[in-house]
């Protein structure tokens, strides 16, 4: 959970900086977009470290879900009896972990299916994801849809990151506060830099 | 004061149980909650019913012995063992729901007295040192810096109640087996099987049948000894450790 946790955080950074350059107008994005393809050129050849990359994050998602299930299923073994009195227990965040997970996963499909090949696009033109995107978020469900996965991304990330942390040894009782404003920043930071192009073009500064 | 329980009844092991509801007058708010339990078995005696079974050793809040889920929370609303916890944190009139605590690995043998021998089979897989027997050794001969020997203590505080697996919502014995682990591995004593020790504690636990780690934190904050949440990344990194000494 934690090591392919931790590999599509790192992916999300990046593919959240990425998404900012829409800012820059449709040139600039498009180019950046094209970019993706040739890095690693002339080692690899014209977009194979994109499908490298799709290799990996496929692998790290299956995992991921796999060790969740597996996981979830000890823990639910481990408590055949439920108590009759019934409290809320840990933090939302922590609450959500497994449903919230599910959501992403939905989401992940539904923005493939829009945004790499295209299918469910609007618009659906190869190689233009700046005319894509502004397409696909003229329509309200595609923002609402997009909005409430990046929150459920953003609580997924806060106790995901920390407990992460712990999982993989990397947390003690000096650096625990640390690590968990770190989680909080993390979470804060992705889930308004995701959420800023749909906003954007809303609200009309992308167009 | 006067209060309602709803009390779990299970006659045996393999026999189904209920919550049952007693209406106990004649409580005092210094009573702790064992005592609490005490007055109302002998009104049950004395009615001619069976009292409630539950496990308490010294009342001292050090043994580790007694232990409830008391409306939802382990050992109740204060952070101390059961027979700690006093009626004055009570108001009169009160409903509580008392319970065993939840688990696979804890069976429920009567009412709310759980088998908790899992936790001495995962102490008895690693939770020793190798030391020469005979006479006490000269208190000097092997030096602990200060840090260390404080770790060690707030560690060995655990005294196994329980607390942790009945909280967690996994029922993992993560924060019990990281006290032990830890408490020993930071020691120049436990050195010798630092590895095979959290291999070992951790092989036992999975063994049991305990829940996985999902890091919600109920078990630190129910935990009456205070053992740090942390201690299981402490656990994770000796595991890790361990693994990559390939012993």
């Amino acid at each position: 959970m934690a090591v392919t946790g931790v590999a599509m955080l790192l992916f999300l950074v990046g593919h959240m900086l990425g998404n900012l350059k829409i800012f820059f107008g449709a040139p600039e994005f498009n180019a950046y977009a094209a970019w993706l393809r040739t890095i690693g050129e002339p080692v690899l050849h014209y977009g194979w470290f994109l499908w490298l990359m799709r290799l990996g994050l496929v692998a790290a998602v299956v995992l991921h879900g796999v060790a969740a299930y597996q996981l979830s299923r000890r823990d639910r073994a481990a408590r055949p009896a439920k108590y009759a009195h019934r409290r809320q227990r840990a933090s939302y965040a922590t609450r959500t972990m497994r449903w919230g997970g599910v959501i992403l996963a939905l989401f992940i499909v539904w923005h493939i299916l829009d945004l790499t090949t295209l299918t469910v696009n609007p618009r659906g033109q190869a190689h233009h994801p700046y005319e894509n995107i502004v397409a696909d978020f003229r329509n309200w469900y595609a923002d609402v849809f997009y909005i409430v996965a990046m929150l459920a991304l953003g609580l997924h990330i806060r106790h995901g990151f920390w407990s992460a942390a712990q999982t993989l040894g990397a947390n003690n009782a000096r650096r625990d506060r640390a690590l968990k404003a770190l989680a909080n920043a993390l979470a804060l930071v992705l889930t308004c830099g995701f959420i800023a192009v749909p906003v954007a073009v809303m609200t009309g500064v992308v167009s | 004061m006067k209060l309602t329980l709803r009390i779990w009844r299970q006659t045996g092991p393999d026999e189904p149980g209920r919550m049952t509801t007693y209406d106990v007058t004649g409580i005092s708010p210094d009573m702790s909650f064992l005592e609490m339990l005490d007055h109302l078995n002998e009104e049950l005696i004395l009615a001619g019913d069976e009292p409630v079974a539950f496990d308490h050793d010294c009342r001292e809040g050090i043994c580790g012995a007694c232990g409830m889920v008391i409306n939802g929370r382990a050992h109740g609303p204060e952070r101390t063992t059961t027979c700690q916890l006093h009626m004055r944190h009570f108001t009169d009139g009160d409903t509580i729901d008392v319970e065993p605590w939840r688990a696979a690995a804890f069976p429920v043998v009567k009412d709310l007295v759980v088998d908790r021998s899992a936790f001495d089979r995962i102490i008895g897989s690693g939770g020793y040192i190798t030391a020469p027997t005979g006479a006490a050794p000269e208190a000097h001969a092997t030096a602990v810096p200060k840090p260390v020997a404080d770790t060690a203590f707030e560690h060995a505080e655990c005294i196994g109640c329980g607390a942790c697996v009945a909280a967690c919502p996994n029922g993992s014995a993560m924060l019990f087996t990281s006290a032990k682990v830890v408490h020993l591995n930071v020691l120049p004593q436990g050195a010798p099987e630092r590895e095979s020790r959290v291999l070992d504690m951790v092989g036992a636990m999975d063994a049991e049948g305990f829940g996985g780690c999902t890091n919600t934190g109920e078990c630190a904050t129910a935990c009456p000894k205070g053992i740090p949440l942390p201690s299981i990344a402490a656990m994770n990194r000796e595991y890790l450790r361990a693994l990559s000494k390939g012993r």
